[in-house]
């Protein structure tokens, strides 16, 4: 086990050293110039190389990148371009607000997403298995600022029942205002996880064992619930690992649509200063977030399933 | 007169002969086609990607106005006979502008899928081919490029060197290419183990020529399943970036900066909100279902499973 985890935490090493990099490098091989995309077409060329320097743009590139590596290590993410706050104070204001909105979708996601998968798996291609897979369907396809729209639409504008914007005050005022936020992100990952759940049942369902089981004349009930479904929800920890970048990237534009605090509200308020620190400092934060859910998914993926280990 | 005659008589037996060995074969090369036809929603879903492909073809001949032209007098109006799904707050046509806007987002999917399978199939065969340290390199870059939420990385990218159609499909190829060259690393694995492959080397096949003539046809289907998947993420996020303002540029309208213009007026207008969302709902999921019955097509394990 100690083992396993250990080489585990070791590869994770090179994949946030090879992400940071890949950061740095894309904004310097695509095309474009920053200096020239903050300051507009029509800057002086004293402006935009006076700019440049600030931003240490007209160092070569091994030097920037050998900063940049430096910075990161100290746990420097730079300085907002537009403000001159350090990106890193910036991102700790807003950090808990995504964290709670993100782990209250997951919740949700997994409550209404694992029931109705199993569900749908126990009476494969019967009525109420052909509508759980259209409605999951719909979830998996429907973008995310969509969705929110629509339920702003819905359940602010025409029914009244909650408020599409802000944080709220209070306990229940936060939690009032977080209903149509979670939702919004939650029923997409139930989408996710009702697939994953019923694909998951379905093949426990048809092993060997459980044929054994049924046929030795244990009751349908306690073969199902006892046997299939422990076995079946082990792979779907996993979802969690692969749908977390689509999880981030959906909170970062749900936040902007209820107008809510959070890093999405930060990284979207950058676009108007087209503070590109900013959003790198975000970036590199949730590209090393992504990292560690991985690898925490992994190591009790592998506690519950002692089969990976020898692998 | 005597030309047709002549060409009868003499393919008859060709023909013939053909006939009774093209049978099987047909069968066989279009068991998945087959298959693909049984599945009601794939079917509706390809029909409704046909018909929208069609209308983004053709968008020029089929908008019923000009979708920039604005008309202050008849501005954000209801359905009505004139204006179908009615007009913005600009007073410009919904329907001009859903229909102009389908074929904005169906380029830029087309294009980012089209790159990113082209590129990301490449480097996975490569890498399944090739094996040892250059297998170990791609992956662990394309593992690490998938921890970088998408969305993010493309507000970043377009924030820092500005806004251009060319940015913004570079960027959503860049995002799925991982996603590519890992599925296709998967199935090149298995198609290298096969005796045929062997032979092709030991009879002296270069690199490339076993790659592109023998491996590549192998693993045709789920490039194929990946990319109808990957045309609705895609299209997705044109849309989000679109509507967060980094995406197509105004007055260009895609159905992403036309809900961002409704969200705007969401009291007045929600009609600028609920068309686009519909035609971007409706070929996401047409897309997505596809996907699906394709790769249920091309697995009969999966098809197993479900009866």
């Amino acid at each position: 086990m100690i083992k396993y985890v250990t080489r585990r935490l070791l590869v994770a090493i090179p994949t946030i050293f090879i992400t940071i990099s890949i950061i740095f490098f894309s904004l310097r091989i695509l095309p474009g110039d920053p200096a020239l995309a903050i300051l507009g077409e029509n800057a002086s060329e004293e402006a935009l190389q006076n700019l440049r320097e600030q931003l240490g743009l007209n160092l070569p590139v091994w030097q920037q990148y050998i900063h940049y590596i430096g910075d990161l290590l100290r746990g420097d993410l730079g300085e907002s371009i537009s403000s001159g706050t350090p990106v890193i104070q910036m991102i700790q204001e807003n950090f808990g607000s995504t964290i709670i909105l993100s782990i209250a979708s997951i919740m949700l996601g997994c409550l209404i997403g694992i029931p109705v998968g199993i569900l749908s798996a126990l009476r494969p291609n019967s009525w109420i298995d052909n509508f759980v897979r259209f409605i999951s369907m719909i979830w998996v396809s429907v973008p995310p600022f969509l969705l929110g729209i629509l339920l702003i639409l819905a359940f602010s504008l025409k029914l009244n029942l909650f408020p599409s914007m802000g944080a709220g005050e209070g306990i229940w005022g936060t939690i009032h205002h977080m209903i149509l936020p979670t939702f919004t992100l939650g029923l997409i990952l139930s989408g996710v996880m009702m697939r994953f759940a019923r694909a998951s049942m379905l093949e426990e369902i048809n092993q060997d064992y459980i044929r054994t089981a049924k046929a030795k004349g244990i009751p349908i009930n306690v073969v199902i619930f006892k046997h299939a479904l422990r076995n079946s929800l082990i792979p779907v920890i996993t979802v969690i690992g692969i749908d977390i970048t689509a999880l981030i990237s959906g909170a970062v534009i749900t936040e902007t649509i209820f107008s809510r605090p959070g890093l999405g509200s930060l990284a979207v308020g950058a676009i108007m200063t087209r503070d590109f620190a900013i959003l790198q400092g975000c970036l590199v934060l949730f590209a090393v977030l992504v990292i560690i859910v991985n690898l925490l998914v992994d190591i009790s993926y592998s506690i519950v399933n002692p089969k990976i280990k020898q692998s | 007169m005597s030309e047709p005659v002549l060409k009868e008589t003499v393919s008859t037996p060709v023909s013939e002969a053909m006939k009774e060995q093209k049978p099987p074969k047909k069968r066989h090369k279009h068991a998945e086609w087959t298959a693909f036809k049984k599945s009601r929603l794939g079917m509706f879903g390809l029909v409704i990607l046909v018909i929208m492909s069609f209308i983004a073809i053709a968008a020029q001949f089929l908008m019923p106005y000009d979708p920039l032209a604005q008309d202050v007098a008849n501005r954000a109006q209801g359905m009505t006979a004139d204006h179908w799904l009615g007009t913005d707050p600009l007073g410009r046509d919904i329907l001009s502008r859903v229909i102009l806007g389908s074929q904005t987002s169906l380029f830029v999917g087309f294009v980012s899928v089209a790159i990113s399978t082209i590129a990301g199939g490449f480097i996975g065969m490569l890498a399944a081919y090739k094996g040892g340290w250059l297998d170990d390199i791609l992956m662990r870059i394309l593992e690490s490029i998938m921890m970088i939420p998408l969305l993010l990385f493309g507000l970043m990218i377009i924030v820092a060197l500005g806004s251009s159609t060319t940015t913004l499909i570079m960027v959503i190829s860049i995002g799925l290419m991982p996603g590519v060259a890992r599925m296709a690393r998967g199935s090149a694995l298995e198609v290298k183990e096969k005796e045929y492959i062997k032979a092709a080397i030991s009879l002296g096949g270069g690199n490339l020529r076993i790659i592109m003539r023998h491996i590549f046809p192998n693993i045709l289907g789920p490039l194929l399943v990946i990319s109808t998947l990957h045309m609705s993420s895609a299209i997705r996020i044109e849309a989000s970036l679109s509507f967060l303002g980094v995406g197509v540029q105004p007055p260009t309208p895609t159905w992403g900066n036309m809900i961002q213009e409704g969200f705007q007026y969401i009291t007045s207008t929600p009609g600028l909100i609920i068309f686009p969302g519909l035609a971007l709902l409706i070929v996401s999921i047409s897309f997505n279902v596809m996907g699906d019955a394709i790769r249920d097509a091309f697995d009969p394990h999966i098809k197993h499973q479900r009866k």
